[in-house]
Order: structure tokens, then sequence, then C-alpha cells
């Protein structure tokens, strides 16, 4: 059924497209593609979401392009979809109704680095690690580093305000852009922000940053650059029960200590990661957390301590210290690597990403665990305890019959109980198509117009990734920007 | 809430008044503007979640003494006024390195519309990207967009050891390659007051470090502020002259008159307007106010 759908939308697509493809190809030459496999490969991302439908993809080098296939698009009718690395998980850069796909990765240049004011200007389709790499031995990195960093793009950061184990003491993505440069749905260039202390006028950067694609288009940004810490202390903390991982993170909030970082993972994931990459991980602990401390080295060795004891006095049954920066990245290897292990239990895994506070870590976490067995489904739980934001991994076979129906159930289940526990939706993959559903549960109608309203200041035609966030049947004008209605994002 | 969105009603211009010290920030609203007071007090604090949820009428004294209590701060400046006025005026602590920016603090904003409603924008949580961002857009702009009624921000503990250095002869500018986080580096054109905080031993070490590039002697604070803020790049600031307090790494200068308007092109003004326009559709809201 769902095939048959997809092939008439193909056939009109591609009849109706010549046009435009030609006035794509006069500016990009070979740069368009329309060909089928790539067609196909844009459908998606890196989420469980299908439905998607690309018109063609333009590989752009230059902001001069980008703003020229945004004007052909919009001259022939068309929506436009930034595309980064595609490794989102909320569905944000799947395009819906047959746009222009305005792939972003061939502009991956680091333009500028000014260590004296601190600031790097980058194009969108620098890699996350890229960046950190090129500043390493200059003293310096790129603060946000989300667990897809070596393959995420800094245009993906910015358009999803994404996170990482170490935005807990450092923040997230906002906190980390100065200014950025934007091609609007309209084709105009535009600068948002700047490096001055308070930009004059509304915080229109700082609204920009996690407007996942919907506001326009990143061309460069200008980014604060952190300087490394001298010391860093890396513990591994073993307990029986996630419970008394979850206690010990609030105790250490609750002390007066924020850490760089505070990740727990469960007993079935860090079996997983250590059969996987072999880091060291204990396979008999209920739960581990993985807390590092930074700073100045007489400060770090006192933080790490009071971690410690207070682990201690929290049930860890075994508290270890990285005594080499070899042990730390391989203890940091083994978190990152956690997503990529999973593959070892089941073939197919959703990641979910909620917030809750803190204090409520535990009895979410218990009540996770209880929504998967009633749905019969294996989860797994790897995440930043430090900021409340649970990552459920729900596992399965994806060619079990009626399985996504089982696991959209639970994953609506998930939600459920972290908004009744006082949490958010998402934490730092955004809403894109996944969690546009729910968006009710969490805001009333008057706030979901005035961000729309917010929306259309940018973009009064919603043409610029048109169909995400706000929910379906909100927004009249995104309705109308898509050619085609999707038939529904599960497959 | 409910009350005060009754008091902002749906007709006819309403400014928001808290203390009045940055009254006269963004220019003078229109004489036939009705005031009205915002909501005040703390509704909820629980510092192991590092946020508290404030009325927007609440003097930043009250919550200054709320929080020191349980041994935390926030991002708020500290020279009078309301929750509210300082979020509408966008500004930071003096010590923003230390504490964290204002705009990246204010988790989520809950404020009247134009129309009288009651709307809420982000999360309670320190972590949220649900929906677009709209506590980034309330936050510094003049309470043109929507009258705020509640906050909850982000908070954080006060460090063990805070001490306030000052010399004479030390260059400002090299302070931040001697110290790895000072929480505040404060240059009047003649001498530099530096905030260094953390653990006592790291306080003691980063002392040792300026040393090298000045000599220091303890003094009790900062420097007194004049009431105008600039903002300038942190590189700009090698050219300040005259009367000011600057804020090396940051950028905010003080100085005895405003700034003057600094250009911004078209497609910002674009963008802005219609976001006036469609908030606030018949300009009711602080009519006179504007954030260029």
């Amino acid at each position: 059924m769902r095939r048959n759908y997809r092939n008439r939308v193909w056939a009109s697509v591609t009849s109706r497209d010549n046009a435009l493809l030609a006035d794509l190809q006069r500016v990009l030459g070979d740069r368009v593609r329309a060909d089928s496999a790539e067609r196909a490969l844009l459908r998606r991302d890196a989420s469980v979401f299908e439905g998607g439908d690309a018109g063609p993809t333009c590989l752009c080098e230059t902001t001069e392009e980008v703003q020229q296939v945004v004007r052909i698009a919009l001259a022939h009718g068309r929506a436009v979809v930034p595309r980064g690395a595609g490794t989102g998980l909320a569905g944000g850069a799947i395009p819906l109704g047959a746009p222009v796909v305005i792939s972003l990765s061939r502009m991956n240049r680091i333009v500028d680095v000014d260590t004296e004011s601190r600031i790097a200007w980058v194009e969108p389709g620098v890699v996350n690690l890229d960046l950190t790499k090129h500043l390493t031995p200059l003293g310096y990195h790129f603060a946000p580093d989300p667990s897809s960093q070596q393959v995420c793009t800094i245009g993906g950061n910015v358009g999803n305000n994404s996170g990482g184990p170490h935005c807990l003491a450092y923040g997230v993505t906002n906190a980390h852009i100065l200014a950025i440069e934007v091609v609007l749905a309209d084709g105009e260039i535009v600068t948002l922000g700047g490096l001055d202390a308070e930009p004059s006028g509304y915080d229109l950067r700082g609204v920009f940053v996690g407007g996942e694609g919907m506001l326009g288009i990143t061309t460069k940004v200008a980014v604060r650059i952190t300087p490394n810490p001298p010391a860093v202390r890396t513990l591994l903390l073993s307990f029986d029960t996630p419970r008394d991982a979850a206690a010990t993170v609030s105790a250490v909030i609750a002390a007066g200590i924020v850490p760089a970082a505070m990740e727990v993972m469960d007993q079935r994931i860090t079996i997983a990661v250590e059969n996987y990459v072999n880091v060291g991980y204990p396979r008999d602990a209920g739960a581990v957390l993985l807390a590092e401390v930074d700073g100045l080295p007489d400060g770090v060795e006192i933080d790490a301590q009071r971690i410690s004891d207070i682990g201690r006095a929290h049930g860890a049954t075994d508290v270890r210290q990285a005594q080499s920066d070899e042990e730390r990245m391989l203890l940091w290897k083994g978190r990152k690597t956690a997503f990529g292990a999973v593959a070892q239990i089941a073939p197919n895994y959703y990641l979910h990403d909620t917030v809750v506070p803190r204090s409520k870590l535990a009895d979410t976490l218990e009540e996770v665990y209880r929504i998967a067995d009633e749905h019969d489904l294996a989860v797994v739980n790897v995440f930043h305890a430090g900021d409340g934001n649970l990552h459920p991994l729900l596992l399965f076979n994806g060619q079990e019959p009626g399985i996504y129906d089982r696991v959209h159930a639970a994953g609506a289940k998930i939600v459920e109980a972290s908004l009744a526990a006082g949490g958010v939706l998402s934490g730092e993959h955004g809403i894109g198509v996944e969690k546009q559903p729910y968006m009710r549960q969490m805001f009333s109608d008057d706030d979901l117009d005035h961000q729309e309203r917010l929306r259309h200041a940018f973009d009064p035609a919603c043409r610029s990734n048109p169909g995400k966030v706000i929910p379906v049947g909100h927004s009249c004008a995104d309705i109308q920007s898509l050619r085609a209605t999707p038939e529904g994002v599960w497959g | 809430m409910n009350e005060f969105a009754e008091l902002v009603g749906s007709e006819g211009p309403v400014t928001v008044v808290g203390g009045k010290t940055r009254w006269h920030v963004g220019g003078a609203v229109h004489p036939d503007a009705r005031e009205v007071r915002a909501p005040s007090g703390v509704v909820s604090y629980d510092p192991a979640e590092m946020t508290v949820t404030v009325r927007a009428g609440t003097t930043t004294a009250e919550l200054t003494n709320v929080l020191a209590e349980a041994g935390q701060r926030c991002a708020l400046p500290e020279r009078g006024g309301t929750v509210g006025g300082s979020i509408a005026v966008g500004e930071h602590h003096l010590e923003v390195l230390g504490r964290g920016w204002l705009t990246t603090s204010v988790l989520q904003v809950t404020y009247v519309s134009a129309e009288g409603k009651i709307v809420r924008g982000g999360g309670p949580t320190v972590k949220n990207v649900s929906g677009f961002d709209l506590p980034r857009l309330i936050v510094g702009s003049l309470g043109t967009l929507g009258l705020l009624g509640e906050v909850i921000l982000r908070t954080n503990p006060i460090p063990p050891k805070s001490q306030w250095l000052e010399s004479h002869d030390a260059d400002p500018f090299q302070v931040t390659s001697q110290v790895l986080r000072p929480s505040a580096v404060l240059w009047n054109g003649s001498s530099t007051r530096v905030l260094l905080e953390g653990h006592d031993p790291d306080v003691a070490s980063s002392h040792r470090a300026l040393s090298t590039i000045g000599s220091w002697t303890e003094v009790d604070g900062g420097f007194e502020l004049p009431p105008y803020r600039w903002s300038l790049t942190p590189a700009d600031l090698k050219q300040c002259t005259g009367d000011f307090i600057a804020s090396i790494a940051v950028g905010t200068v003080w100085r005895n008159e405003p700034q003057p308007p600094r250009p911004l092109s078209q497609s910002v003004i674009d963008i802005s307007t219609r976001l006036k326009t469609n908030f606030d559709p018949t300009g009711r809201l602080n009519p006179g106010r504007s954030v260029f």
C-alpha cells in the first residue's frame, strides 16, 4: 500500500520537476542530484521515521549558491529543507512534500579562528569533532559534544540546539553561538547576532538556534571556543541499581558541585558496551555512573573526592578513577559507542529523549522499565543524568509484524510519564516529526500560537522545512507548503 | 497569573512597571499607557534542581536572599529593581563569566499577550528543546512582545571562595590568558579588578598566576557602575577612552551616556518588525519603547 502511494508521488514529481531541475542546474551544474537512489537516500535521517519525499538535492558550496537555490525553489513554489549529516533522531531533516533539499556538507571550511577573542567562524558542514580536533593544538575546543560528534555537523547542532555529555557544566549549543549567517526563506541573506556582548534588538540569534531549519538556512556560524581545562578527573562509580546511581547524581548537585559531565548506564547497556569495545566496565554492576570534573588541579581533586564520597554514601560498590589520559579516553569511548553496541541485542532501536527534574530520575526510570515490560519490549538506558535527560532505547526487530505499533505505544507512554513527572518532550534531539503529536500535551493552543507567530516572523510563507515542530493542523500555511500530504511518518 | 492577565486586559496601551531602576532603557513610554505591576514572590525553589520559579514583580534583592540561604545564586544583576525588569532589559550580572549569561539562564517564561492571554514558552527543566525558544525572545524585549508574569531561572552554587583583586600595573587583556575562569575582569582605563572564585587552593593559585603580570591587592568588590550599558566586541574594548568601566572578555561597557544606535541590516529590521506586529498587532504593549 505504502509503495503504491510512493510510486504515484514519484511519477508526478518527476514530470513536474524538469523546469525546476533545469533552473537549478544552470546554477550548480552537476551538483544537482535528482536520481532515484539519491532521493531514496535522503527520504530518511537517522530516526526510525519514514514517509519523507525528497525533491532535487543541491550540493551548495557557497552562501550565494544557497541563496540562488532558495530563490529558484521559491519561484517554482517549492519548499526547501537544509540537510547536514542526517544524524537527527527526531525526523527534523526528513523532507516532506518533495522540497528542494539543500545539502550543506560541502560547506565545510573552518573560515577563521581567533584565539584572542575566543571565536571561530565556521561553515555549517564542518563536522563537530573536526572543529575540536582543529582547535586542540591551539588549546581550545568546541564545548557541545553530541554522541554523534564524529559525524554530525555544526549547522545541524545549531538547528537542533544540540547537547552532549559535557553540556552539564558548559551549556548546550545556544550558549556557544555568537552570530549566524542565514539565508531566509525568501532568499535574503542576514547575519543574526554579532560578536559584541549584547547585539542590538531582539535576540534573533538565540531564537534561531534550535529552530530546526524552519527559520532559515544556516550558512556560516561564529562559535565561542572554550579553553581546554588544565586538569580533568574521570570517575566510574558502580552501583547495584540505577536508583542508587540516580540518587548519587541528585546528591552531587545538591552538594553544590557542578561536574563537567554525569552519565548513567544501566547493566544491560554496560555489558553490551563491554562486549563491543572492551573498555573495562564492570559487568556485574546494576548501573554505572561516569562522572567528570575539570578545572584547576587542586579544585578538581577536591571535587573528585567529594563525588566519590557521595557515591559511597549512596551505595556505590566500587569507585574507580582513571589514572591516565588513555584510561579516561577508554571510559568515554565506552559511553560514546553505546548506541552502536545495542546492535548486539537487537537490530533496531528507537531512542527517546525526554527530560525530568533530577529528583524524579529514579522513579521515571522505573516507570520506563515497567512500560517496556508492559509492551513486551527490551529497553536499555544510557543518559545524561546530570541534566535529568533520559535516553531510553527501545530495542526491537523491525521485521517483526506490528512491532512499530508497539514501539510507538511504549514511546507515547514514556513521554506521558516524563511530562507527568514535571519534565519536557525533548532535551536535545528536537521535536521534528517525532514529538510533533505530543506538543499539545506540553503546550496550550495559545502557547503554540505564539511559537507559530515567531516562526512566521522569519518565514511568513512557511517555505523552510515545513511540516515540523508545530502540530499538524495548527499551521495552515505549513500544509499549503507541502506538495504531497505525507502518508504518516511511521514506517 | 490570571489576575495579572485580567489587569493587562486586551485593549488600550499598557506598560508594566517594576522598580523603574532602568526606566530610561529603550526610550520613553507613551504617556497614555496604563501602568500595571506584575505579581511578586518566589513560587517554588528546590536547590537540588538548581532552578527557581519566581514571579516577575519580585525584587532581585529578595530573590538573591532566598537563593543565598541555600548557597546559590543566579545570572540576574544585583543592581536593584525587579526580576521582570532585569529580564526585560536583558541585563546580565557583572560577574557574567562566573554566573553565566542571562539569556541561557531563563528556562521558562509565562507572560500575558497583547490579547490578554496567558502564554508559556520554554520548559521547567535545565535542558529543553521542546518547540521554538520563546524565552530567548522575551529576554531583552523590553516588554514589547508580552508582559512577563513568571519565570523559571537556572541557579548555580555560590563558590566556596570569592576574592576581588586590584592592580594598577597589569594589562587587563592578559588576565584571561593567566587565569582559567575568572568570574569578572573589569577595567576603568587605569586599574583592573579581577574576581577569582572557586575552591580556596584554586583561588590562591590563580592569584599567584596573576602576579606574573602585575602586582595585586585585595579589594572589597568591583567598581561602581555608571548607568548606561554599551555593547562592544571584546577586541574593541582596547580602544575605550574617557570615563568607563569595561567588562574584559565580555564586551559590556558602562558609561555616563547612552550608546548611540548601532546600525542594523534591513533584513534584521524586517524580521523584528514582523515579530512585533505578529505578537502585538495593535502596538499596545509598552508603546514608545524600542529594542533598537
